[in-house]
């Protein structure tokens, strides 16, 4: 399956890929009517961890072994069986937030509205997730796993 | 400083060669140039015959073209000089009513006076005889020596080469190489010093092509003394087969090589003696290399060389019959003059064929590089 | 209460007044999304998001024209333009004359610059013109025929001597050392601590990749990339920073700077605001000190003592890799270049006036120095006059823009051209010339952590590799329109230019025919 990678080194803080990620998820899909008119309504995927000179991009790990799975009381956190990408199914997430206390790496952020988990799909369907595409420094990167 | 205006060399070019000295008329080589008679604008046609002046064999027989008495006595002065004067005459021409404007036109049978010698001990004979040849074409207005070399001549003007040849009474000469050349020029009409063959001691260059690399070769040869005043980009190639073979001692292939050099790529896959050397050539005679199409026949002392550019833009074919060696802008320049060679084929770019009397019998088409030897 | 009228008690730092903006910073407010990338990117603080409104705004006062903010901008919504505080128009009186004093008087110091000469003297190279083969001659297709652009930089004799007897032939003459180039064009000195690790490298690494070579400068020769050293030339400076045994010998060439053509005359300056630890240990210096090279080499005060030094290297690198002298282009410079040549110098480097740096006196700068096109016509032509053309090459550097100069620079002489604002450019590098405060927002010129980041060695070696690769296939699509298809025909063949727009006296200085002739 693809996998995102970040390369710390390269990280220059600028937060592009939150801002394309929310783009990317947003209705219109235009920069600017989905700032103007969706920006506090979505969360990106993505986000930017950042201490002194040092940052990278954070997403969901899509674990092999994903304790948010485990963890799920109604099965909105489930393996897409063709990509093995772990998603949220929007619907059946009633925001009881386990997920958000178990994800070991602190990838899952509460959605604004009806409080559901907001993560990384991988950008299933497109041809390369959003926040790779937009890096200006290739410091966000798709490898192949074939594990 | 340097021409303007230079001069397109073109465009038939052809040469026979005696492997075994026996002695060819005039007549032949003059037969087979007219047969390209529509490459030629009737501008510019010549010819070198080597073997020419047995009875003066020792000496160097200067050949000059004059404007008018006062130059030709301001040459005579540098001439006398330097050098001790065995005999001179007037070439013989005979009238030919479509050659107009015609030069004063005398030859000078002469060695280096001793005292010349003792003063530039540094310098042979020949380079002396060179140094008095770039002497007058440089600073003797009028003036023009056009051939230099013991034992040959250069014979040319402005006219049909078959023209020409009448003019020269060229039929009345045997040699055992002759090469020729009818001209198509775009620039300097009327200048009978601008036709080839082009002539420095034993080298004659005859030319079908344009030199692009013209600009560097001739201020890579101003560093050994050579001057190009002949407004012709063929100067330079006599120039450095004369600096090549008799100045720095290539042996014909390796200065040839170094003028036609293979392609970096080909190099590579040399065996690595022939590649270090064809390295070490490309390297060290960058500015000798010809760039741009050519195809040249060359007469000297020892032969005839017949060489077209590294890509081939030019034609040349060649034929062998016994011990005689023919070359040729058309395959039907040839078969005029020999119509059932032994074997007749086609130069390949960049690769010399090299006449040399008693070889002729060896020559033929070559697969791929030769490898060199030292003999050749 | 106070007793002084004239000196107050704590003096106060004086605001600069006098100092004007020099560039307008623009935010369309139907683009911008408040998105805050300019923010975060902008490493003069020009940006700020005021979180009580909600909106962010410029402060044009420091902004230096590098236009990172507008690259990365995802809306396009800034653009930057130049100040619109206008003078009165005046012949002598330009604004920049203006604006150097104001700085002065607010100061006191030295005028500093970044970079080349930016004065508005004329390029000669766009008054020179190339040829194209017509009719008599037939033009050679790049892309299907052979097309040679290998060159070979180092001494070489006159002839070659072939021995053998009767049997094949082999060259009897050893050919000194030479660097072997696919393409004419090398990445010319940028000492590591005027610019980056990240940017080091990338030269390094690309000159690898494209065949070529890159000057390490002054500045040494960092250890992670000593094992690059068969692309890279080392330098010797007044400094002598980084020098030892080690550091030359690894390297594939080496070379004595004598001068630049940014600053003939004076040394290299790097401020200690750029040298932290790593720079430091590379060049053997205390943190945090200023780099100050001296003017002269202190044991070069005449061409024999260059010439002991010549010896003294080749010595301690065993006669195995070329020596060069890099000089900058002056008045007298084809007698200097002749010495040098002389002196044992392989390959002789010019600089021209409009090269570059990190950091120099904009007087010098400006002012100082001859245009490289008339150096290197000079220097080639005495060269050959003095019959040692063929002893070193010549490489030229200073402000090569395209590979058309790089083409008219080998058709005036040179074997090959450095390029090193170009290099910079195509790694980002916007030419707001403020290289000597460290703060370059693209992580070129900088040694700050936050800011080398931001230049990725991978994407900047790729877009060196890419700069080298479209101009070898410019030259050539040039030299075959030329009906050329070796480098060795195009170099110091004069025939192939022409010129427009250039007195009788310059086209004699070149020997370069006038259009139409």
């Amino acid at each position: 399956m693809r996998r995102i990678v970040a390369h710390e080194q390269y990280c220059i803080g600028c937060r592009l890929c939150e801002i394309h990620c929310l783009v990317q998820h947003s209705r219109s899909k235009k920069i600017i009517k989905a700032f103007r008119d969706e920006r506090d309504a979505i969360v990106p995927g993505v986000q930017v961890e950042e201490s002194g000179a040092v940052s990278f991009a954070l997403q969901c790990r899509h674990c092999d072994e994903a304790p948010c799975i485990e963890a799920c009381m109604t099965g909105a956190m489930h393996r897409d069986s063709q990509t093995g990408a772990v998603l949220c199914d929007q619907e059946r997430c009633v925001g009881c937030w386990m997920c958000i206390m178990v994800c070991p790496v602190g990838a899952i952020r509460r959605g604004p509205e009806r409080h559901v988990a907001s993560k990384c799909d991988l950008c299933l369907g497109e041809d390369y997730p959003a926040c790779v595409a937009n890096c200006p420094n290739e410091a966000i990167v798709l490898e192949e796993d074939d594990g | 400083m340097f021409p303007n205006g230079k001069d397109i060399s073109g465009c038939a070019i052809s040469g026979i060669m005696s492997g075994d000295r026996t002695p060819i008329g005039g007549e032949r080589v003059i037969r087979s140039i007219a047969v390209m008679h529509d490459r030629s604008n009737g501008l510019g046609g010549g010819f070198a015959a080597y073997g020419i002046y047995p009875e003066h064999g020792d000496q160097y027989a200067v050949h000059l073209m004059c404007d008018d008495g006062a130059a030709k006595k301001a040459a005579e002065d540098v001439i006398l000089a330097r050098s001790h004067l065995f005999h001179d005459e007037p070439i013989p021409t005979r009238p030919v009513r479509v050659i107009r404007h015609r030069p004063l036109l005398h030859r000078y049978f002469i060695r280096i006076k001793d005292e010349e010698l003792a003063t530039n001990y540094d310098m042979t004979e020949d380079d002396l005889v060179v140094s008095l040849v770039m002497e007058i074409n440089s600073h003797v207005d009028g003036a023009f020596v056009f051939s230099s070399g013991k034992d040959m001549g250069v014979f040319k003007g402005v006219g049909y080469p078959e023209d020409i040849g009448e003019f020269f009474r060229l039929e009345e000469y045997k040699a055992h190489v002759w090469i020729a050349h009818g001209r198509f020029p775009t620039n300097t009409t009327g200048w009978w010093g601008g036709a080839h063959p082009f002539g420095l001691l034993d080298w004659a260059v005859v030319h079908n092509g344009e030199i692009s690399s013209y600009g560097i070769n001739r201020r890579y040869l101003a560093n050994f003394g050579y001057h190009c005043t002949l407004r012709t980009d063929t100067e330079v190639i006599a120039y450095l087969f004369d600096l090549l073979i008799r100045k720095h001692g290539l042996p014909i292939r390796a200065a040839c090589t170094a003028m036609a050099p293979p392609f970096w790529s080909q190099i590579e896959r040399m065996p690595a003696e022939e590649r270090e050397l064809a390295r070490a050539l490309r390297v060290v005679y960058g500015g000798a290399l010809l760039n741009g199409p050519f195809s040249v026949v060359v007469g000297h002392s020892k032969g005839m060389i017949a060489l077209n550019d590294r890509i081939k833009l030019r034609p040349m074919a060649a034929a062998r019959e016994g011990e005689m060696l023919y070359v040729a802008s058309e395959e039907a320049a040839i078969r005029a003059v020999c119509p059932a060679p032994d074997v007749l084929w086609h130069a390949r770019g960049g690769v010399p064929i090299i006449g040399e009397f008693g070889k002729v019998r060896g020559l033929g088409p070559r697969p791929a590089l030769a490898r060199m030897t030292a003999a050749s | 209460m106070s007793t002084s009228t004239e000196e107050p008690n704590q003096r106060i730092e004086p605001r600069k007044w006098l100092i004007e903006p020099d560039f307008i910073v623009e935010r369309d407010p139907d683009r911008c999304v408040q998105c805050q990338v300019c923010v975060r990117q902008c490493a003069n603080d020009v940006h700020e998001y005021d979180p009580e409104t909600g909106l962010v705004s410029s402060d044009s006062s420091t902004c230096v024209g590098c236009h990172r903010c507008a690259t990365l901008c995802p809306t396009g919504a800034i653009s930057i333009r130049r100040s619109e505080l206008e003078f009165r128009p005046h012949g002598n009186w330009t604004a920049q004359a203006l604006r150097d004093i104001y700085k002065q008087a607010e100061t006191g110091g030295v005028l500093l610059s970044g970079m080349g000469n930016d004065g508005p003297l004329p390029v000669y190279w766009d008054r020179l013109l190339l040829n194209a083969s017509q009719v008599t001659n037939p033009s050679i297709d790049p892309l299907r025929e052979p097309m040679e652009l290998l060159t070979h930089l180092g001494r070489k004799p006159d002839s070659v001597r072939v021995a053998g007897n009767g049997g094949p032939v082999s060259t009897a003459t050893e050919l000194a050392p030479q660097l072997m180039l696919r393409v004419p064009v090398m990445f010319s000195a940028m000492s590591y601590g005027s610019i980056s690790y990240n940017a080091s490298m990338a030269l390094a690494r690309a000159a690898k990749e494209a065949g070529t070579f890159a000057n390490s400068g002054e500045g040494g020769l960092h250890r992670d990339i000593r094992p690059h050293g068969e692309n890279m030339i080392v330098q010797v400076a007044s400094g002598r920073f980084g020098v030892d045994t080690e550091y030359l010998n690894l390297a594939a060439a080496v070379e004595i700077k004598i001068g630049q053509g940014a600053k003939p005359g004076i040394g290299g300056h790097l401020p200690g605001e750029k040298v932290d630890g790593a720079v430091s240990a590379t060049r053997m210096i205390p943190e945090g000190t200023d780099a100050l090279s001296p003017a002269p080499h202190h044991d070069i005060y005449s061409i024999e003592d260059l010439r002991q030094l010549i010896y003294a290297i080749k010595e301690a690198t065993r006669y195995r890799k070329p020596v060069a002298v890099k000089i900058a282009a002056v008045h007298n410079v084809a007698a200097i270049a002749s010495g040098c040549v002389r002196a044992g110098a392989d390959i002789v480097a010019l600089d021209g006036y409009r090269g570059g740096t990190g950091a120099a006196p904009t007087m010098i700068r400006n002012n100082v120095g001859i245009p490289i096109e008339f150096a290197l016509a000079a220097v080639d032509s005495r060269l050959r006059e003095e019959g040692i053309r063929n002893q070193a090459s010549i490489v030229v550097a200073g402000g090569f823009r395209n590979s058309a100069d790089v083409v008219k620079a080998i058709a005036l002489g040179a074997d090959a051209v450095y390029i090193a604002t170009a290099a910079l450019v195509a790694m980002g590098c916007h030419l707001c010339q403020k290289c000597y405060t460290g703060k370059c927002n693209w992580g070129i010129a900088t040694q700050d952590p936050y800011l080398t980041r931001r230049l990725n060695p991978n994407i900047a070696t790729r877009r060196l590799v890419n700069l080298l690769r479209g101009w070898a296939l410019e030259m050539k699509e040039m030299m075959g329109g030329m009906g050329i298809n070796a480098v060795e025909s195009l170099r110091g063949n004069r025939d192939h230019l022409r010129g427009v727009g250039l007195t009788d006296r310059e086209l004699e200085i070149l020997e370069v025919e006038p259009a139409g002739r």
